[in-house]
């Protein structure tokens, strides 16, 4: 049953990609014509089946584990990834826009590879999980974000489609930057699976803060090595380290991000080496059909219908589940302090949206903020800032 | 302040933009749409601006304070995650050495600057008491306005206030059924329909307009339920350590309520015991390195009868429970939940008192590590005396045998053991793995025997009686948030002007989803569809653009 579980999110992650390149040909269709070509048509139906599919890896790992399969960093992201394609869906059939699958469907197809990076065993659980909050609280949360994130996709498409290309200017670095961002998460994920596809491992001998010898192994060649670290036995040609990192920083998680940022701007320049201008600036052609004022619209809606879920599932059925599991119902964990600034910036986003006007383009920069705070509670909150949470990096 | 009065014959307050009844501006103005946000009305705020009361009032009503007031909050919340807070310290650490040992400079200036305690630093209550502040003055500056203004909206309205609405379009057409039929699909989409002299307001989804207003009720009650938890007796938080075999009265309940440690359980995943598909990640981390149960096995009791000083309690049963994380066992608004332990902590040690050259054994002592007697009679004139006890020892700066707490992590004694022989007694200190005879040779000795331990379990206890207002306060919050997120106030307004027909509409948001409703109420009828007033002035704005328009 695990092994069909694996199979059918594999399968899912196919489909996805397929539908992505269904959406990718409404690109062409002529202005005028009937409002869903058949390029849209067989490009939701392409993301409905794979939606499925991945519903069914979901149903049958959680059967397989006898517990909601939210419990891990890879079993939340990936629902994580699940949710956002079920939110693109639902905002699909409510604005028909395929232009907005074109670019949902690859941020969930890089959440769902940034996902698989992680141990993807079915983990038993720690007596703090042991609780049906669990369900409730966890795919709340995670569906609210989701939804959060399709106005994040939404802002991508105004800012590609806004932002002047034809001179360089603040607008035009930091919409790079946001699309380096993303490429960089593909350079992990490419980084990553070449290295565990070559079996790579290295085996250190190393010296934490209070003094103590550890061992850590590593998965990819370590450009910086753990404190005082020494190469083992076994491991003696593998590559030695550049440089020391002091016992208080994490060398190893410190090097993935190394080599994912190396992966991602080798990745990068090779766009603007075969595309001759900015990646932005080659993205626009795409968008050149697009209505402002709807994407605007669709980015607020997605606020507004995912603000109440994210309220609901990140902070109140969160309070609830702390209140029962750590005696209290707010604490100021990091991983709590961080939905609490979620909530706060989508609170700010909607009062300078309704009462300060802020649309548009400014609104769509927020969006896209919003976003970045999400992926922080997500990954840098689990794997760099320690907390009660971060049995979630386990 | 002198009211306003109309050409249509409302009377509105002084301060409004256009009038409540018929919409027409009070004084000209000269941009092409009305600012509709709220309803044009008279806000305290907009209007008066005198007083210290006024300036007070006006800068915490501003929504651009409200919202520096959210993002300072949210810069600071998100400092205080840089490095861990101080109540997240493992114990028995001074903070201030801490902070400098584990993060240097940075975390030395962290400390400095008190960010070690940020969330209860008076600035950032501060903080959260301004927001509140804002959300009260904030509301009543807009509510009480925009109240009466849509309560006095006339469904007549003038010229003006029809072409400045962003979809506004004028038909030419005479059709005496068309009215009916536009009323009549109006009706069907759940349209509210007022009629006067063949004007005609169609309107629903107002009550989305008192969203806002109603979740921020919800987080004044919630902001000042969590403020109460500063009144005396209104919460409880105390931790109680109890060992196995224990019965204690529960701290914060004023010697009302016993709880009985009967056993306190461990568990961890171990391979071969759990369900398979559990193999691969007990394998990474290890057989028994994952917990998998902590649980208390109590008995609660209740003290019956008067409280004697002095005298043992009167215990009564009142239920037996297994507190595990996430089960904790309530009674009478007192919560105990399972929050930490301590396996295998010492409690008994044995001792045989021996002849040191033959090894004879003389009898046993076993010593209570809690609670010991100082006196060991073993018959046959042989005894045993314990002098000094250190549970915890270790050799002070003197050199000296002393204890560093009552917890027998390491317990030392010094004996006296008499014998026939021997009737003065010899001294013996005795510690785990070393012997002292102080006074020189001894003939006897105490040889350890073995040690009996047991678990100590440590439960929180908790009274909370803000919690319920908490819960009412993040219920309205919900209610009022998607009341106002999840529905739209829509109007269309019809009016007939020599012999055209003017309809305009309004919406709060989604404007895209009323065009679209315009386009089916009015599809056949032969009624224009209304254009975007406010997209027409951008693609002005923008020289013109083909795909600006919505399809």
């Amino acid at each position: 049953m695990v092994q069909l579980s694996s199979t059918l999110l594999y399968i899912a992650f196919v489909l996805y990609l397929i539908g992505t390149l269904f959406f990718g040909g409404t690109i062409r269709d002529k202005k005028g014509a009937s409002r869903t070509s058949r390029w849209a048509t067989i490009g939701i139906t392409v993301t409905i089946s794979g939606f499925i599919s991945q519903l069914g890896y979901f149903i049958l790992r959680w059967i397989a584990a006898g517990h909601a399969p939210v419990s891990n960093l890879f079993e939340y992201t990936t629902f994580f990834g699940m949710m956002l394609v079920a939110a693109f869906i639902i905002i699909y059939f409510i604005y028909k826009t395929s232009v907005l699958g074109l670019f949902t469907l690859p941020i969930a197809l890089l959440i769902i590879a940034y996902a698989s990076m992680f141990p993807r065993e079915i983990t038993p659980l720690i007596p703090a999980l042991q609780s049906d909050w669990l369900k409730i609280h966890v795919t709340t949360a995670a569906a609210g974000e989701a939804i959060l994130a399709v106005s994040f996709a939404a802002g991508l498409i105004y800012l590609i489609r806004a932002v002047d290309q034809s001179k360089p200017s603040k607008r035009t670095f930091w919409l790079e930057f946001v699309l380096f961002c993303l490429i960089t998460t593909l350079g992990f994920v490419a980084v990553s699976s070449a290295f565990s596809i070559a079996g790579y491992e290295a085996k250190f001998k190393w010296i934490d803060k209070n003094g103590m010898e550890k061992e850590v192994i590593y998965n990819m060649p370590a450009l910086v090595g753990p404190n005082q670290g020494q190469l083992e036995k076994e491991s003696a040609d593998r590559f030695q380290p550049l440089a020391e990192m002091p016992a208080i920083i994490n060398a190893k998680r410190l090097n993935t991000v190394i080599w994912s940022l190396f992966g991602g701007a080798v990745l990068y320049l090779l766009f603007r080496l075969v595309l001759r201008k900015r990646v932005a600036a080659a993205l626009q052609p795409l968008v050149k059909n697009v209505n402002l004022d709807l994407t605007d619209e669709i980015s607020y809606r997605a606020v507004a219908i995912g603000f109440p879920v994210f309220t609901l599932g990140a902070l109140i059925f969160a309070m609830i589940w702390a209140q029962i599991a750590w005696t209290r119902f707010w604490g100021w964990d990091p991983k709590e302090v961080w939905a609490l600034i979620t909530w706060l910036f989508y609170a700010a986003f909607l009062h300078l949206r309704l009462s300060k006007g802020w649309h548009g383009e400014k609104s769509a920069w927020l969006a896209v903020i919003g976003f970045a705070i999400i992926m922080f509670n997500l990954v840098a909150v689990n794997l760099v800032i320690a907390g009660l949470h971060s049995y979630a990096g386990m | 302040m002198e009211q306003v009065k109309c050409e249509c014959g409302h009377v509105n307050p002084y301060g409004t933009a256009f009038c409540e009844s018929c919409g027409k501006p009070i004084e000209e103005t000269t941009k092409p749409l009305l600012d509709m946000r709220y309803e044009g009305s008279a806000r305290r705020s907009q209007t008066y601006n005198k007083t210290i009361i006024d300036k007070i009032w006006n800068f915490f009503s501003s929504v651009k304070v409200g919202v520096w007031l959210i993002v300072i909050t949210l810069i600071a919340s998100a400092i205080g995650t840089i490095f861990p807070q101080e109540m997240y310290l493992p114990p028995n650490v001074t903070p201030a050495q801490y902070y400098e040992d584990q993060y240097g400079w940075a975390g030395k200036l962290y400390y400095e600057l008190g960010f070690n305690n940020l969330y209860g630093s008076w600035w950032y209550m501060l903080l959260l008491a301004s927001i509140g502040v804002s959300l009260v003055i904030c509301s009543l500056d807009r509510v009480i306005p925009l109240y009466r203004a849509l309560n006095n909206q006339g469904v007549v309205r003038h010229e003006t206030f029809l072409r400045r609405q962003r979809l506004f379009s004028i038909t030419n057409v005479n059709d005496e059924r068309l009215f009916e039929t536009v009323k009549e699909r109006l009706a069907k989409r759940r349209y509210h329909i007022r009629e006067e002299n063949g004007n005609i307001l169609a309107e629903k989804g107002r009550f989305s307009r008192w969203g806002p207003y109603v979740n921020h009720i919800g987080l004044i009650i919630f902001l000042i339920g969590a403020m109460l938890r500063f009144v005396p007796g209104m919460y409880v938080d105390k931790v109680l350590w109890i060992r196995e075999g224990e019965t204690k009265e529960i701290p914060g309940t004023n010697g009302k309520y016993f709880l009985k440690n009967e056993k306190f359980i461990f568990e961890t995943y171990e391979k071969g015991k759990e369900n398979e598909v559990f193999n691969a990640a007990i394998d990474r981390v290890g057989s028994g390195m994952v917990a998998k149960t902590y649980q208390t096995n109590a008995v609660l009791y209740k003290r019956v009868g008067p409280v004697i000083p002095g005298d043992e309690p009167k215990l009564q049963k009142v239920k037996e429970y297994k507190i595990r994380v996430n089960d904790p066992l309530k009674y009478d608004h007192y919560a105990l939940y399972q929050v930490d332990f301590k396996l295998n902590e010492l409690s008994k040690m044995s001792f045989q008192l021996i002849d040191k050259k033959t090894g004879t054994s003389f009898g046993t002592v076993t010593v209570d590590l809690r609670n010991p007697t100082s006196s060991y009679n073993l018959g046959k004139g042989y005894r045993v005396e314990l002098l000094s006890y250190f549970p915890d020892f270790y050799f002070d700066n003197d050199g000296n045998p002393a204890t560093k707490t009552k917890i027998p992590n390491n317990p030392a004694f010094v004996f006296k053991m008499y014998a026939p022989d021997k009737p003065k007694g010899e001294v013996s200190f005795v510690a785990i793995r070393q012997t002292i005879e102080p006074f020189g040779n001894n003939k006897y000795k105490m040889a350890f025997a073995g040690i009996e331990t047991r678990n100590v379990s440590a439960l929180t206890v908790r009274r909370d009686f803000t919690l319920w207002i908490l819960g009412v306060g993040g219920t309205i919050f919900m209610i009022g948030v998607i009341q106002g997120m999840y529905w739209n106030h829509r109007r269309i307004w019809l009016k007939q002007v020599n012999g055209e027909v003017w309809l305009a509409a309004h919406t709060n948001k989604n404007w895209f989803g009323l065009k679209n409703e315009i386009k089916s109420i009015i599809e056949g009828t032969g009624l224009a569809m209304p254009v975007d007033q406010a997209e027409m002035k951008k693609k002005a704005a923008q020289g013109g653009n083909e795909h600006g328009a919505t399809q």
